[in-house]
């Protein structure tokens, strides 16, 4: 096991050098550079250019020199922690992201785990009473928040929020707190906040999970070793737990793999309408003004998050099923 | 029906009475009466079997005597149970509450239950130790010591060589055989006063199935408990049971002493069930008597092939000194690697005659299936040659590519196990049955539509059917339609990898008839396979017995089942159970450690690790043994 993992550690390096290659490749193939699409905008405004500013900056971030070696220079960078400089906010990439990433991932670890409070006890009550009254509920108000589009809801949302509870629209937290550091105050605002866009982003996930949950449970259900456990005279609930619940968990352990990405990216539409202070619309921002460095930096975080997500599942999942973690390996 | 004698004193002594048990299936298109005004009883101490085909109900009588029917059951009648550590006290389990605390301290306390299927009863993520243990877990106050103490306890008492190791393993690292030992255990640990076993060896090998058999014995004696048997297994029935109780389509036909049931069947559905069940008695050229005989009517296709008798010695298929390994690869969390590399088949040859039925037997595992895989390509051997000698000239099997493959698939067919997952639920019959012809681009359209009829008509099904789906079935209906498909491009060579053993005794009687009719009608040769000895010995007209990937002993059918001179061989004709109440099975010798386990074997059979060692001798009349070659004949020899 030991051996697989250095394996597959191993493994990650060229897979991550070749998503870098295709990362920059796809930024660099529009025609022109951030420079351009800035000279653009400021024209489009009226404004003069100083074209001599522009070129003596073209210099400083090597624009003048040839596509490969600016590549190399950006991926020897990101080796020692220098992700490069956003052009956009001038400022290194890492301090434009920095704060954003914590409430980010603050947002999307809370919004996973109401996903799971909620899906797990409706999947599980929905697979045992199959074609019950509560089960064609359920399923019905799932399907209505599988239906609904997020931004729709954050709107409605952001609409009786702000009449019944006076919360402020938009934002994650009140507008006096932005850009201050983080203090007590600026905590509980956030808190106060924090529910809304949980509830937005939760409901469409909460109910494909529970439609997943059910289906696999279902196919548990009926299988002779629950018969067995029965037999043996175990109560109804902890037979349920205990035997099918467990089995039917490789599907949600697989899961972890799109899930760690997912925290940082996910939900940008949502966030859009919310104006929340997470990354998922800066990215798209940074891809529009070709800023190149930000948004090369941002896709290649997601790909080592999805490398990183996909080998921890695989160890859970080898962790948690014995048949994975003794039966590798047989060749036909 | 019940030959009770005082009535009064007999019901106060039965351990379980079900009287007048009723149970349908609520479905869409009225219900299902599975069960109808079904009365019997158990004895204290005493095993009573149940016995009847699938679908007939035995089941479900065993699932309402645990309270485990699903919900849309509906249950009428009585199920009395008077647990002998309660004496006086007789509750009925009907009245119970579903799943509730009365009924689920009965369960795996005071009847214990096994099941069919070791392979899925168990669960995969546990460890055994932790499920046998949970029983008592749900029913004592035991510590987890003491839960452990006694789990590896019971371990020990069903077989397993070391149970504390035994107690960490997962079911997935157990074969069927100890998997069905460690359900034992689980069902004994609380030692229950009724033990239900449904069909508890019928997924077993023949040599594993007499072990369980005689562990269930040994047990019940141990414990003083009662089994409630759900067998189809006559022979099974006759080695263990002291009461029978015979179900056909719900409702009870003949119930009584073991005695009076085998010597004075009265009830036609038995004696249909005992003529149905293939035995070694029969004499060459005698029928089974399906229940449901299926006419053969090949007129249509004959026209296309002529048989002559001239060609009847004739070598079809020459198999020499196959070879196939398999290499497993297992390694630990630090990295060690385990490589293990099994010999599936072992410098296997054989020759197969045009028109004769080559039986292959052998134990699960033993490389049977494998063989066959080979000669179907579907399996590439390492080593070895096959050469089938067609019409149209010899084809080197294992080499043939492009047109030489694909006349060979045109020569060779082959019949499956599971009629179930072999045909596509998808395709009608009509495309079943003319798809072997598009592929080959044999004839147009309604030439293939005649034959496809022409099929149909032969193997028996009305020619209505022909748009029909596979599900609208039986299974012996559509193990017909497997073999109608393997027929339809006129084989030469038609390999049945046991055909019948997912099948009803009596389903399987019509099937085995049929393959028989066809054989002799089309001219047909078979390479049968299958772990059923008698089964084999009914079809085959030479067998051949595989033990770990070898073919341990070739010999004509009459002499291989009556005189076998391998102890492999002996062990296996051994272990088979007859139907017969004069024959019993003689428990005392069996070898706990496994017919395939050399070391019980004479030094004459054994390489004792040396290579090349062992060679096949032949005995005189067709009869080769694989022993040593310095091995005397005439010592060897049956006498």
């Amino acid at each position: 096991m030991l051996r697989y993992i250095v394996w597959r550690i191993a493994v990650m390096i060229p897979t991550l050098l070749i998503i870098s290659a295709l990362i920059f490749t796809i930024i660099e193939l529009p025609p022109g550079d951030y420079f351009d699409s800035y000279i653009a905008e400021l024209r489009a405004q009226g404004e003069s250019v100083d074209s001599e500013r522009i070129q003596m900056l073209r210099k400083e971030y090597g624009f003048d020199k040839p596509p490969v070696l600016r590549y190399f220079h950006w991926v020897g960078g990101m080796l020692h922690g220098d992700f490069g400089y956003s052009f956009e906010y001038e400022l290194p990439v890492r301090d434009v992201v920095g704060d954003r990433l914590w409430l980010t991932i603050l947002v999307s670890f809370v919004t996973i785990v109401f996903t799971w409070l909620i899906a797990f006890p409706i999947g599980m009550y929905s697979a045992t009473h199959q074609y019950s009254w509560g089960d064609y509920g359920l399923t019905l108000l799932g399907l209505i928040g599988l239906a609904i589009p997020n931004f729709m809801l954050a709107l409605i949302l952001m609409y009786f929020a702000n009449i019944w509870f006076g919360t402020s629209i938009g934002h994650l937290m009140d507008q006096k707190y932005l850009g201050q550091p983080m203090d007590w105050d600026k905590a509980k605002s956030i808190l106060e906040h924090l529910w809304i866009p949980v509830v937005i982003i939760g409901t469409g996930g909460t109910a494909s999970m529970i439609r997943r949950l059910r289906a696999n449970l279902l196919d548990e259900l009926h299988k002779q070793y629950v018969i067995t456990a029965r037999a043996k005279g175990l109560g109804p609930f902890r037979t349920l737990v205990k035997y099918p619940l467990r089995m039917s968990l490789n599907f949600f352990i697989s899961d972890i793999g799109s899930i760690l990405p997912a925290i940082i990216s996910g939900a940008e539409i949502t966030a859009i309408v919310l104006s929340l202070e997470t990354t998922g619309p800066m990215l798209i921002k940074a891809l529009q003004s070709q800023d190149m460095y930000l948004a090369g930096s941002f896709l290649m975080f997601l790909a080592f998050l999805t490398v990183i997500g996909v080998l921890i599942s695989d160890l859970a999942l080898a962790l948690l099923d014995p048949r994975i973690r003794l039966q590798g390996g047989s060749t036909k | 029906m019940l030959e009770c004698g005082a009535v009064g004193m007999v019901s106060s002594t039965d351990l379980l009475r079900i009287e007048d048990l009723g149970i349908s299936f609520a479905i869409i298109g009225g219900p299902i009466r599975a069960v109808r005004h079904a009365s019997l009883r158990v004895l204290p101490g005493k095993v009573t079997a149940l016995v009847g085909e699938s679908g007939s109900g035995k089941s479900v009588i065993s699932q309402a005597v645990m309270g485990i029917l699903p919900h849309t059951a509906h249950i009428t009648g009585r199920i009395l149970f008077s647990d002998p550590e309660t004496p006086g006290e007789t509750v009925d389990i009907l009245k119970m509450p579903r799943d509730g605390p009365q009924i689920r301290a009965l369960r795996g306390s005071r009847i214990g239950k096994i099941f069919q299927e070791p392979m899925t009863s168990l669960s995969p993520l546990h460890t055994i130790g932790n499920q046998i243990g949970e029983a008592m877990q749900i029913h004592t106050d035991a510590s987890a010591a003491e839960r452990k103490a006694r789990t590896e306890e019971m371990l020990g008492l069903v077989g397993f060589a070391n149970p504390a190791r035994s107690y960490d393993m997962y079911p997935f690292e157990l074969s069927g055989g100890m998997r069905q030992r460690a359900m034992i255990a689980m069902a004994l640990i609380c030692r229950p006063a009724l033990l239900i076993a449904d069909e508890p060896t019928t997924a077993l090998d023949v040599t594993i199935q007499a072990q369980i058999l005689k562990l269930l014995r040994d047990l019940q004696a141990k414990f003083n408990m009662a089994i409630l048997l759900i067998t189809h297994d006559l022979g099974v029935v006759a080695n263990i049971a002291d009461e029978v109780v015979v179900i056909y389509h719900g409702e009870i036909m003949e119930a009584g002493p073991v005695e009076a049931i085998f010597r004075r069947p009265a009830h036609p559905y038995l004696k249909g069930l005992m003529a149905a069940v293939p035995h070694f008695d029969l004499k060459p050229g005698e029928r089974l008597a399906a229940i449901r005989e299926v006419p053969v009517n090949v007129e249509s296709l004959l026209s296309k092939r002529k048989v002559s008798s001239s060609r009847d010695r004739e070598i079809l298929l020459s198999a020499k000194n196959l070879e196939k390994t398999f290499t497993t690869r297992k390694s630990d969390w630090l990295g060690k690697e385990h490589k293990t590399t099994v010999r599936a088949v072992d410098g296997v040859s054989f020759d197969i005659r045009r028109g004769e039925c080559l039986g292959l037997v052998g134990e699960s595992g033993c490389g049977k299936t494998t063989v066959s895989k080979i000669l179907m390509r579907a399996v590439t051997a390492d080593g070895g040659s096959v050469v089938l000698n067609s019409a149209t000239g010899p084809i080197d099997v294992l080499a043939a590519e492009g047109a030489a493959l694909r006349e060979l698939r045109t020569r060779i067919q082959m019949v499956f196990q599971d009629p179930v997952s072999s045909l596509s639920p998808r395709m009608t019959v009509q495309d079943i049955l003319s798809e072997p012809l598009e592929i080959h681009g044999r004839g147009d359209a309604r030439s293939r539509l005649a034959k496809v009829k022409a099929l149909m008509q032969a193997i028996g099904l009305d020619q209505r059917f022909i748009h029909r789906y596979p599900h609208s079935f039986s299974g012996g209906q559509r193990q017909r339609i497997g073999i109608a498909r393997a027929l339809a491009l006129g084989p030469d060579l038609l390999i049945c990898d046991e055909p019948v053993s997912a099948l009803d005794v009596s389903v399987q009687a019509q099937i085995l008839n049929l393959l028989k009719d066809l054989q002799k009608e089309l001219g047909l040769t078979y390479l049968f396979i299958s772990h059923n000895l008698a089964v084999v010995d009914y079809m085959a007209d030479r067998i051949a017995v595989m033990c770990r990937g070898r073919i341990v002993e070739l010999a004509p059918r009459e002499i291989l089942l009556r005189k076998p001179v391998h102890p492999y061989t002996r062990s296996l004709v051994a272990a088979v159970p007859f139907p017969d109440l004069d024959r019993p099975m003689d428990f005392k010798t069996l070898k706990l450690t496994g017919a395939a386990d050399m070391r019980a074997w004479g030094p004459q059979f054994r390489d004792d690790g040396e290579a090349d060692a062992l060679a096949p001798l032949d005995l005189g009349g067709g009869h080769l043994v694989l022993a040593r070659r310095t091995a005397d004949i005439t010592e060897l020899r049956p006498c």
